[in-house]
């Protein structure tokens, strides 16, 4: 088993409550600007912040289901998948997140 | 040859499609003269339960207004009752004088009923039976109070859901042991009250009202086992009686109602009659669709074919109260040799009885689920026998009838031709069809105006949209009204009217009422249904931001590159040295690359770091400024020249009146942005004429302008009024204001909402209807105590929506 070496991988980026339900953060991790989201029902999701189009800011878009529609031009990115919805092309970078007691924790790539 | 004199007592809905059928055939057989005692024409009187309860306006119900009597040369006598008829010197004697007739039609409605209570004319007792006693009962709406509504029939009840919708308390008191007992079995009697106590109706079936107490006004009420129910207003909705005084004390042959024959002629053989004043073979009649028969067949005798005669047939009922399905037709008591077919589904509410006798329907009744009641009826009517296999499925209705189920659009095509859609006006499925066809009608509009089918109480838009699918096919779709988002079929005006008629006070109660299709809706959908529960419920719904775009948001526009501007207000167009050295210090120390006049007559400053945005603000409020909302969808800019006080044309003070404006408005969210400007003097150096309201000083006052536009679209305003004085001028433009944002769509300007609703539309609430206008500034203003705090302080005292601005950090 090298769970231990994987637990590594996770760093504690917030309460879960810091989170804002349907609403977003934003966080520096490995030299990149990573969204967080928590939708509807509480689920939460870490992806690239960057949309795919023209660098809008994702996590200052409008978050609904399991998606967020872009604030420059509306796209509107899956945030399971990372990829934008409907006729749209584009695909952002997804993390695994998990939920730790209370804690939001992010998986990066070592 | 000259025109036969035709006289009319009385320009109800009987009289008012009895002109119109006779108008259409022969427009210049007679001079028509048109007797009303209410002060005005015909209207649909079966929508005046809407307008109680706020989802229409009177004007929406008006069917012959000042115009039609005008093009079709209608001699109207409205406000005057007709005193007697002198049937030997062939006149009738109104108020203000005599005129003679040829031929005379009396369709002067019925009366309610009011039964002689110890204080029942007391004031604040009211009947509902006309225009006048719905606005009496609107006035003296006071949201908290109590309401008596005596008698739970059909209108006690619609008076009672309008009243509660308007916010009172309401309490109904009701003789017989279960509500409206003549068109409901006792379970669906028991369904009804449930679900109407449910709303917050106090329902005392099997109460007996013994006096009306109060001193000058209604206090209350007193029943027969000595309880007490203190009230501010008391409707009494017990029954109506035909109104045959004129008639009787002419001579005429009256019962109950006056006597006529089946071409609607009374004992007099100039002399007719049409509407709920008729008796015919012992029936009176109290609902519109026989009411409208009638006047057919007489409006064709007139034409000179006498070929129809009018018959008896059964009539359906539907209550009016939003969100409540009930359906009744025929004779469903019970009794000897006759069955009966019911089915419940508890969790549901839904009931369903039919009783069958000799092996024909002869009666139903629907609670919950109405859609078969068409269906139902038709067979009814029809009177075929109803064969052992049909009646196994019989109860489930029309889907089921074939054995397999049908989506709602076979269930149209499988109705035969002559099966009625429209039960108030009488019009059948083929009708209907050939409309469409051969006028080539588009929507509903259309086939409503053509065929009369779903204009009166318009339960049956539903049926007349399936045909309008059905006979275009796709070709309907593009016409169809435009949905919100995906999320849901409804479009915004039926959300608008819903929120208020629901009274849905929330986004996820508005999705769950009004069946949106994802969980949270999406992000066309929520800001508008946050801007209109704003708008609707003010003081009262708290704003939800994560249903704001950004911008509005965080109080900021956000840039292409992420960054924000900073557009403080420059209260009409109007800063000072302390302003500027503020902003300057504040460019400085925030290294805020631009710095611009915008178009609007004020400072942006241009990319901001969203987390230096509170730090901003805060120097900003220190100095005096306020957020300019330039990111809102409410007020932006107010623009103004230097008027009087600087400019050798200027005729008021067009600067004093911009920001007198701008500090009126500010804060206020509307349906999409608004602008305003106020020139001087007709030179217009502000730009007036295309803003969304603009103003235009004149020696003589203001003229005032709306619905302009520079945009993607450039647009002329109109002017909607001129007037003396600068209150007027405030009162007038914030009375505007409120309109649109009552009414407008979300994103809709103000240009396209004057369109789409029209300029005199415009006109005749706001400057045409003194009162209109005053309520109208009185809503801005209440709203106005709850949009008129500063967001920027909200949030750089830290107070509010911190997260937004800072950045986590990643814990060790
Ligand atoms: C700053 C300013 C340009 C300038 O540097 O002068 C400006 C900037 C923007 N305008 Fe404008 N408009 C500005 C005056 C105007 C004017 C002129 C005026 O107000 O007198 C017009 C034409 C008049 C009109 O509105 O009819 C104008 C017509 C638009 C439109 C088209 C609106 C339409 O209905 O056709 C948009 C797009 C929209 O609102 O959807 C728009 C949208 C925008 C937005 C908000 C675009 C956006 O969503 O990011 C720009 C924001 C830039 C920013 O971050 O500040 N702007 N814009 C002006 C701000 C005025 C102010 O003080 O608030
Ligand atoms: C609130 C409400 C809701 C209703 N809902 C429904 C419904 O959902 N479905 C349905 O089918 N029906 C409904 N009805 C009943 C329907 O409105 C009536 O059946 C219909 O209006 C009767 O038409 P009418 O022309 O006979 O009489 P009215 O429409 O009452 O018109 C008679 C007119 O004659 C005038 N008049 C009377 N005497 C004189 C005189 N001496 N001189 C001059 N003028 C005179 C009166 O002022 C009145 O304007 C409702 C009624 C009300 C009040
Ligand atoms: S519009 Fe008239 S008042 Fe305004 S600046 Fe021009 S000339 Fe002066
Ligand atoms: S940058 Fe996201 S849609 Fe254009």
């Amino acid at each position: 088993m090298n769970s231990i070496a994987k637990i590594a991988e996770w760093t504690d980026i917030c309460a879960v409550d810091d989170v804002p339900l349907r609403g977003a953060r934003r966080v520096r991790l490995a030299g990149m600007e990573v969204g967080v989201f928590r939708n509807a029902s509480g689920r939460v999701f870490a992806i690239d912040n960057q949309c795919p189009h023209k660098q809008g800011p994702l996590s200052e878009g409008i978050v609904h289901d399991t998606s967020v529609t872009c604030p420059l031009h509306s796209l509107v990115i899956d945030l399971e998948t990372g990829k934008a919805r409907g006729e749209d092309e584009g695909c952002v970078k997804t993390f695994e997140v998990a939920l730790q007691s209370g804690r939001v924790l992010i998986k990066m790539e070592a | 040859m000259s025109r036969q004199k035709l006289v009319i007592i009385g320009a109800g809905m009987a009289a008012g499609r009895f002109l119109e059928n006779l108008l259409e055939a022969r427009p210049d057989a007679y001079e028509v003269t048109l007797f009303n005692a209410e002060p005005r024409g015909t209207y649909n009187r079966i929508m005046l339960s809407p307008v109680l309860s706020g989802e229409k306006s009177y004007q929406e119900i008006v069917t012959h207004d000042d115009d039609w009597y005008a093009t079709n040369k209608v001699t109207c006598r409205f406000g005057e009752r007709v005193a007697s008829i002198d049937r030997d010197r062939k006149v009738v004697v109104g108020e203000k004088g005599e005129v003679a007739y040829d031929r005379l039609v009396i369709a002067t409605g019925s009366s309610p009923f009011i039964i002689p209570l110890p204080g029942h004319d007391l004031p604040g007792v009211l009947a509902y039976r006309d225009a006048d006693d719905t606005d009496r009962m609107i006035e003296g709406c006071k949201p908290g109070e109590r309401a008596i509504v005596i008698g739970g029939g059909l209108l006690g009840l619609e008076a009672a859901a309008g009243l509660r919708m308007r916010g009172m308390e309401v309490t109904v008191l009701h003789l017989p042991t279960t509500l409206m007992e003549r068109q409901l079995d006792p379970s669906a009697g028991y369904l009804l009250e449930k679900e109407l106590s449910g709303r917050g109706l106090d329902i005392r079936a099997g109460s007996n009202t013994k006096e009306i107490y109060g001193n000058g006004k209604v206090e209350g009420v007193r029943l027969d086992d000595g309880s007490d129910i203190p009230a501010s207003m008391v409707v009494m909705a017990v029954g109506i009686r035909p109104s045959v005084a004129v008639a009787k004390e002419a001579g005429l042959e009256v019962n109950r109602g006056i006597i006529v024959d089946g071409m609607m002629r009374t004992s007099d053989p100039s002399i007719y009659s049409v509407g709920e004043c008729v008796e015919f073979e012992g029936n009176c009649y109290g609902l519109v669709a026989p009411l409208f028969d009638q006047a057919r067949i007489l409006a064709q005798s007139f034409c000179g074919d006498d070929c129809a005669a009018f018959v008896h047939t059964e009539t359906a009922t539907k209550l009016k109260v939003t969100g409540v399905d009930l359906f009744s037709a025929g004779d469903f008591a019970e009794g000897e040799g006759r069955e009966e077919i019911v089915f419940r589904d508890a969790q549901r509410g839904v009931y369903k009885r039919l009783v069958l006798q000799d092996d024909r329907l002869i009666g139903a009744v629907l609670y919950g689920e109405t859609a078969d009641g068409a269906w139902f009826f038709q067979k009814i009517k029809e009177g075929d026998p109803i064969s052992p296999d049909e009646r196994e499925t019989l109860i489930f209705g029309q889907s089921f009838a074939g054995g397999t189920p049908m989506d709602p659009m076979e269930a149209v095509a499988a109705l035969p031709d002559d099966a009625e859609i429209c039960g108030c006006n009488g019009v059948s499925k083929g009708s209907v069809v050939n409309a469409i066809r051969q006028r080539d009608l588009k929507d509903v509009n259309g086939v409503r105006s053509c065929t009369k089918a779903s204009s009166s109480c318009g339960t049956c838009t539903g049926l007349v949209e399936q045909l309008l699918a059905m006979t275009l096919g796709d070709a309907f779709e593009a016409n169809a009204v435009e949905p919100l988002c995906g999320c849901t079929d409804l479009g915004h005006s039926d959300v608008r009217r819903l929120i208020v008629a629901q009274e849905l006070r929330s986004i996820p109660a508005v999705m769950q009422e009004l069946g949106w299709k994802t969980s949270c809706g999406c992000a066309k959908c929520r800001p508008a249904l946050n801007y209109y529960l704003i708008a609707t419920w003010p003081g009262d719904y708290k704003d939800d931001s994560q249903s704001r775009f950004i911008n509005e948001r965080v109080h900021a526009n956000i840039q292409k590159d992420g960054t924000y501007s900073v557009v403080p207000r420059a209260w009409g167009g109007v800063t000072n040295a302390s302003e500027l050295r503020a902003i300057a210090d504040v460019v400085d120390k925030y290294e805020i690359p631009l710095v611009k006049y915008t178009g609007g007559q004020r400072i942006d400053l241009l990319g901001v770091k969203k987390d230096d945005l509170p730090g901003v603000w805060a120097e900003l409020n220190a100095a005096g400024m306020v957020s300019g909302h330039a990111y809102a969808k409410g007020l932006r800019t107010v623009k103004t020249c230097v008027g009087t006080d600087w400019c050798r044309f200027g005729t008021q003070d067009s600067t004093g009146l911009g920001i007198k404006l701008e500090k009126l408005m500010w804060g206020s969210w509307s349906p999409a942005k608004v602008k305003l400007a106020v020139s001087g003097c007709p030179r217009n150096c502000a730009e007036a004429t295309c803003k969304d309201i603009g103003v235009i000083c004149v020696d003589s006052g203001y003229e005032l302008h709306y619905a302009g536009a520079a945009g993607m679209h450039i647009q002329g305003t109109q002017v909607f009024a001129k007037v003396a004085t600068e209150e007027e001028a405030i009162e007038y433009s914030a009375a505007l204001l409120q309109a649109y944002r009552e009414q407008g769509f979300y994103l809709e300007r103000i240009y396209k909402w004057s369109a789409r609703i029209g300029h005199d539309k415009v006109v005749a609430q706001i400057v045409d209807n003194p009162e209109n206008r005053k309520a109208l500034y009185e809503r801005f203003l209440y709203s106005q105590k709850f949009s008129q705090s500063d967001p920027w302080a909200e949030r750089a005292t830290g107070g509010v929506a911190q997260h937004e601005f800072k950045v986590l950090e990643p814990a060790e």
